[in-house]
């Protein structure tokens, strides 16, 4: 059985008006470090709520560490630790103070977990006096998880922990993920960010309320179907424009700097084909080179399949 | 029972924290005990008055005299006509107008007799009435005067008079705050207590922080009276502030016992935290919560028989100002504190705010929820 399991769990807002999770059924394993990723709106706190006994399904069954959320919720708010999305914390209370607080409220002390928290709360030791409203983002992050983790939950849920926090924050606190899964502890965590996808082990795609997809990133991508190529040129948008015109193209969007081109067939021409056709077209410093999907790209075109079907 | 302590501690560090609830907390009280009961005086001074003299007598004037000098009144017009007289009071400058016609001393002298006219500006529904009573009063007394100057002694003796002499109890000098001051406490009490534990649970429920203490093992009842005892505690230590004000500044010193005072106080206190809980748990923002306690507030305060009698109301406010803990309070304050009442003359006010404490709260616990 799965440390976290989901079956056809439905929920909606304003009597039924809103459908925010639709039929969503998931496991996860013990001792996983599993990603739900999807943009903003996809439902991905509301199953998190579900999950964390906050809020409950309008249909369907779940389980955490084989509990259920309705009958054993007791049970399950002692073995899990959740980190919403908003900072949640007491912004008048100091770090410590916070940290003791939420301490007592499992009915243990710091000293007794600290071997589990030592890492990431030495790094946020030499402002312990400080208000916890006062502290940078990246801090109030650190803070937030070792509050999420000083009674040594199972089962960590992580509400877009990484939302606001710097690039190297961000990074640091995935490294932290990485350890603390190295402790057994099952993780699910949710983020917006595509790229951080990759460093989950398993990762479920979403969008409005429905699961896309979910497998390891790895497969994700090999999923993708078709060849994907990048195509360069001076003026980004009229090429896009252009290349939307031209018949052979299935799908194209723009992807940094570039634009993300898949054909109706997949043939050794097209490379050269739509070089000469944006060349025809005007213009310049034109490259299109065949490269490989990320994960982005398989999740839209997952979407895109999703809305034409 | 560690739990509770640790978030009876953690609510105390954070009231203490905030400078500006602490400044509510201990200058609110002393303010406006000292402002208010100055400003709220119902005894009626400076009554401008506009006389029409259309008789320009030796008892007109003696009667004119006679008015302005009794404290009460302020002569700030004298008209030749009443149509002037009452643009003065148009222009919101008299208050009344007292006319003499013309032939005022000699009808006087000749059939025993006057009639004179007052017209009185009810715009300002107490002023006129009392300013208008105090008035008849004094012309009553003119008119005894006259008579003793007149009539020969023995013939005085036929009128039959019924002549009344009053005396107040338990406050011998009608003294206006000795019955303002134990009030303004009441109300004091549930300013704070109602808005604040109003407002607390909604912050945290705005900042998000409940979130975080729904998803912990903490039962409902540890996290409610955590929330609530703070206040309590608060709530009394504003009381006693206040009881000390009016010790200090205004001499009222209570004559019933303090037991029965803060007994009740505590009672009030815990039916007004449950009102304030119940508030919270239906509203999301601090404004909603803000609003609503203002609005019920409001009617506790003005029902209250604060600045208006109860038993004045017609039946339906009396109805709806028993339904208001606020009411017994203020009646219970005023009859410890002024006449030394007793726990059996308060039993069923008592009664009332156990009542009120039972059913605000229940309601409160029932509908505070964990989970949504």
């Amino acid at each position: 059985m799965g440390a976290v399991t989901l079956t056809n769990v439905t929920k909606t807002y304003d009597e039924g008006k809103v459908l925010a999770v639709d039929d969503v059924s998931l496991s996860v394993e013990p001792g996983e470090l599993f990603g739900l990723i999807g943009p903003d709106g996809a439902g991905k706190s509301t199953l998190f709520r579900i999950l964390t006994t906050v809020l409950l399904a309008d249909n369907g069954t779940a389980t955490v560490d084989g509990y259920d959320v309705v009958k054993d919720y007791r049970a399950i708010r002692k073995t899990v630790g959740y980190m919403p999305g908003r900072f949640s914390l007491y912004q008048d209370l100091t770090v410590e103070e916070n940290l003791t607080f939420f301490a007592t409220l499992f009915g243990t002390t710091i000293r007794e977990n600290y071997d589990l928290i030592k890492d990431i709360y030495e790094q946020i030791e030499p402002f312990k006096t400080r208000r916890a409203g006062k502290l940078s983002g990246g801090m109030k992050q650190k803070l937030a998880l070792c509050c999420a983790l000083i009674h040594k939950p199972t089962v960590l849920f992580l509400d877009e922990p990484t939302t606001g926090v710097d690039v190297v924050s961000r990074r640091e606190f995935w490294a932290m993920l990485k350890r603390l899964k190295q402790q057994g502890i099952t993780i699910l965590v949710s983020t917006p960010y595509m790229d951080e996808a990759v460093l989950c082990e398993r990762i479920a795609l979403i969008q409005t309320g429905q699961l896309l997809s979910v497998d390891t990133p790895q497969n994700i991508v090999n999923a993708y179907a078709g060849q994907l190529f990048a195509a360069r040129a001076d003026s980004i948008p009229h090429a896009l424009t252009e290349i939307r015109q031209f018949d052979p193209v299935r799908s194209s969007y723009a992807f940094g700097d570039t634009i993300h081109v898949t054909f109706r067939d997949d043939n050794e021409q097209n490379q050269q084909q739509l070089t000469q056709y944006l060349q025809q077209k005007g213009h310049t410093n034109v490259a299109v080179t065949a490269i490989t999907p990320t994960i982005e790209d398989r999740f839209i075109q997952l979407m895109t399949k999703d809305t034409s079907s | 029972m560690r739990i509770l302590k640790f978030l009876l501690r953690k609510e105390f560090r954070q009231i203490f924290r905030d400078k500006s609830i602490l400044a509510m907390i201990f200058l609110m009280p002393t303010i406006q005990l000292i402002i208010m009961p100055q400003a709220a005086n119902f005894d009626v001074k400076n009554v401008n008055l506009a006389v029409v003299d259309n008789d320009h007598s030796t008892y007109s004037q003696r009667l004119i005299t006679k008015v302005s000098s009794s404290g009460y009144f302020r002569i700030v017009d004298a008209s030749p006509s009443f149509k002037q007289a009452l643009r003065s009071v148009e222009d919101n400058e008299a208050d009344l107008i007292m006319e003499i016609p013309a032939g005022f001393e000699r009808n006087l002298v000749r059939e025993g007799s006057q009639k004179l006219s007052l017209a009185v500006d009810a715009i300002n529904g107490t002023k006129a009435t009392i300013g208008g009573a105090y008035l008849s009063r004094i012309i009553g007394d003119f008119n005894n005067d006259i008579r003793l100057q007149w009539i020969q002694p023995g013939r005085f003796n036929d009128m039959t008079v019924i002549d009344v002499t009053s005396s107040n109890w338990f406050n011998p000098l009608g003294e206006y705050y000795f019955f303002m001051v134990p009030g303004i406490l009441v109300l004091l009490l549930t300013l704070v207590g109602g808005f604040l534990s109003a407002l607390n649970i909604v912050r945290e429920k705005e900042i998000g922080t409940i979130e975080q203490i729904n998803v912990t093992p903490i039962k409902k009842w540890q996290f409610i009276l955590g929330k609530m005892i703070p206040f309590w505690v608060l709530g009394m230590l504003i009381f006693t502030i206040g009881l000390a004000i009016a010790r200090f500044v205004y001499g009222i010193i209570p004559v019933g016992s303090l037991v029965t005072l803060y007994t009740f106080a505590g009672v009030y206190m815990i039916a007004l935290l449950g009102f304030g809980l119940l508030i919270s748990t239906y509203s999301d923002t601090q404004v909603q919560a803000m609003f609503v306690a203002f609005f019920f507030i409001m009617i506790f305060i003005l029902m209250s028989g604060l600045f208006t009698s109860v038993d004045s109301m017609p039946p339906w406010a009396r109805a709806i100002a028993y339904m208001t803990p606020v009411t017994h309070f203020i009646d219970v304050v005023r009859m410890i504190v002024l006449k030394g009442s007793g726990f059996a003359d308060i039993s069923r006010q008592l009664l009332y705010e156990v009542g009120f404490a039972i059913v605000l709260n229940g309601w409160a616990i029932l509908n505070y929820r964990k989970t949504s």
